[in-house]
């Protein structure tokens, strides 16, 4: 075996062919690492991202002050006589709403992060497969609660006050990241299932948009035509939005809650298999 | 380490990866020997990489079967999963991670304890020559830094098999024989390598078996001395003075040569192949080559004994002749067979 030769660049040091040797002996493999592990490790792949890019923040700093600056005083003196009042109904609501419409970064950073060739080794690995797409959505969950801090901050800087405390605050965040992070297999859904970045977008625009507005963020739904009724009483973003407000404002809602987890659990249900079969044949 | 009773790392059956119309690998078998290189060659589109991505149980094969050391590539995939590893065409490493990152990241995906993560991964890195840009985003890497990090992150594991597509394709002449040098010390260590390449010269210098892939075909396979002995020890490159005098030289190489001669682009240049089945050597033949030509008045400006080129083996092998039936079978004898091409 020969070693590398003396000439070496000045910024690169030559390989060692004996300290490469000797690695290659290593002992025992060790056991493939539990689906929580391999979940976590990508986890801290994607903190370390957030490390290496800071930037990708922006999208949840930001954009949630904007969202509660602009509407607190857009509407707050229409619908509530004053931004004072209508921020103490809007908060918890623009709150779901902004870390929902959050979630939709997901879809185009799984579209571009998956033509890279470290998902080639990603997928020769020996782990449990839908370890990648969960680790995701763990790093995402940190970015949703980032948000969710962010928004709260300027909430109470506008005169919100949480009548349920830290408790209460604590409970309606805790439910909201648990819900974004179910609603986002949607989204690594159509990350794998379309072709460009700019189509995620689109149709993510397409959907979070309905469903975000059509629901008791804004206002009360009694005002609106029964058809519309129908559908924004039975919207999972009515539901979240009125057990945020609940928990937030002290309440248990139970029913409210009840309904925001059920639905979690179907869009896991339904969505991340469809993920992970998308996956498996990219 | 894995020992399978066959002493196959690798074995295919009429495997076949078909995309759209394309039939992008169209009934390979491939009988991989344990703890040795294999090289895969052929052009850009063979199938190589498709070839590669199905026995790395990243595509599922259309048709046929293979197996990796016995285990098959869609039935028993985590199987093959534990024992192999890639190094893709680009970069498979995460380029926002820095090099320190990534292989402690792949250390916990391969069920390492954190801190045996870090150490293996310090000490790769300190193998690898690394060190310094342990701590730089890969995305800052120089070409032959990104392949160190990629390799490195291969054998992380130690694996049975060592899947390499591509390695040195972009890279300096200098990095080039680096990663040759980790290649033979990783073989060294008894890791089976299937290796992927464009270039004979790569093939020829890592690889003991060699299979030459075209259209998703194997269309030579063997020794590198039996392909060799298929196209020709070796290949005249000669530039003339003048190009009126070409078909003259043309013909005086292939009366010295009994070999064929091929007109290149450049007007005043042309090839022959000079074969192995002769008594004398390559050098010998081109030495008498030199003189005919000198005899017969033609100026040689400038001159040049090489290995057979990609282009060359496969104008060998595939070549526009009739008998394509029969290339295959010239593998043992040195080609006489073909007449000049031009």
């Amino acid at each position: 075996m020969s070693t590398v030769t003396s000439t070496e660049t000045k910024d690169l040091a030559p390989v060692s062919a004996e300290s490469l040797a000797a690695l290659l002996i290593g002992g025992e493999r060790p056991p493939r690492p539990s689906a929580l592990s391999a979940s976590l490790t990508f986890g801290w792949r994607a903190m370390l991202k957030i490390k290496h890019v800071p930037e990708q923040l922006f999208d949840v700093t930001a954009f949630p002050i904007m969202m509660v600056l602009m509407y607190t005083y857009l509407f707050g003196g229409a619908l509530a006589g004053s931004p004072k009042e209508y921020i103490q109904f809007l908060l918890p609501g623009i709150l779901v709403m902004s870390v929902v419409m959050i979630t939709m970064y997901t879809g185009v950073s799984v579209n571009t992060d998956i033509e890279k060739g470290v998902f080639d080794r990603f997928r020769t690995l020996p782990i449990w497969r839908p370890s990648v797409m969960v680790g995701y959505l763990l790093g995402d969950a940190l970015r949703y609660t980032i948000a969710s801090v962010v928004m709260l901050t300027v909430g109470m800087i506008l005169g919100y006050r949480a009548d349920g405390g830290v408790a209460g605050v604590l409970a309606g965040i805790v439910l909201l990241v648990v819900f974004s992070f179910a609603f986002s297999w949607i989204w690594t859904m159509f990350g794998l299932l379309l072709r460009t970045e700019k189509s995620v977008m689109g149709v993510s625009m397409m959907v979070i948009f309905p469903l975000t507005f059509l629901s008791n963020v804004f206002v009360d739904p009694h005002t609106m035509p029964g058809w519309l009724q129908a559908f924004v009483n039975n919207s999972p973003i009515t539901h979240v939005s009125s057990a945020v407000r609940g928990l937030m404002a002290g309440d248990w809602p139970a029913a409210e809650v009840a309904w925001s987890l059920g639905w979690a659990g179907l869009f896991i249900l339904v969505f991340g298999p469809i993920t992970m079969r998308l996956y498996n044949r990219k | 380490m894995s020992q399978h009773t066959t002493g196959l790392a690798i074995e295919t059956a009429g495997l076949v990866k078909t995309f759209g119309d394309t039939r992008a690998v169209d009934g390979v078998d491939l009988a991989v020997p344990t703890g040795t290189v294999y090289g895969l060659l052929g052009p850009n589109g063979a199938g190589k990489t498709t070839t590669v991505k199905m026995l790395a149980t990243l595509l599922r094969p259309d048709d046929g079967e293979a197996h990796v050391f016995g285990h098959d590539v869609v039935r028993e995939a985590d199987e093959v999963r534990a024992r192999v590893s890639l190094t893709g065409q680009y970069a498979s490493v995460d380029e926002d991670l820095t090099g320190a990152e990534n292989l402690i990241l792949l250390g916990r995906l391969l069920g390492q304890a954190k801190k045996a993560a870090r150490e293996r991964s310090a000490q790769l890195l300190e193998a690898f020559g690394l060190t310094d840009a342990a701590g730089k985003q890969v995305k800052h890497y120089s070409g032959g830094m990104r392949r160190r990090i990629d390799i490195a992150a291969s054998i992380l594991n130690t694996p049975d098999l060592l899947f390499l597509d591509e390695p040195t394709t972009g890279l300096d002449p200098r990095s080039r024989n680096q990663v040759w040098d980790i290649v033979r010390a990783v073989v060294a260590q008894g890791t089976t390598v299937l290796l992927t390449t464009q270039y004979l010269d790569e093939a020829d210098q890592l690889a003991s078996r060699i299979a030459v892939i075209d259209r998703g075909k194997v269309i030579a396979e063997g020794t590198k001395g039996e392909l060799k002995a298929s196209v020709g020890a070796g290949s005249v490159h000669l530039r003339l003075r003048d190009a009126g005098q070409r078909p003259e030289a043309a013909e005086v190489l292939r009366r010295a040569l009994d070999a064929q001669v091929q007109l290149e682009p450049d007007p005043v240049a042309l090839t022959a192949r000079v074969g192995a089945a002769a008594s004398d050597t390559a050098a010998e033949q081109a030495a008498r080559a030199l003189g005919e030509l000198a005899r017969t008045g033609i100026t040689v400006d400038n001159f040049s004994l090489g290995q057979p080129s990609l282009d060359e083996v496969f104008l060998a092998l595939t070549g526009h002749d009739t008998q394509d039936s029969a290339k295959q079978d010239t593998a043992e004898q040195g080609n006489r067979k073909s007449e000049a091409v031009a």
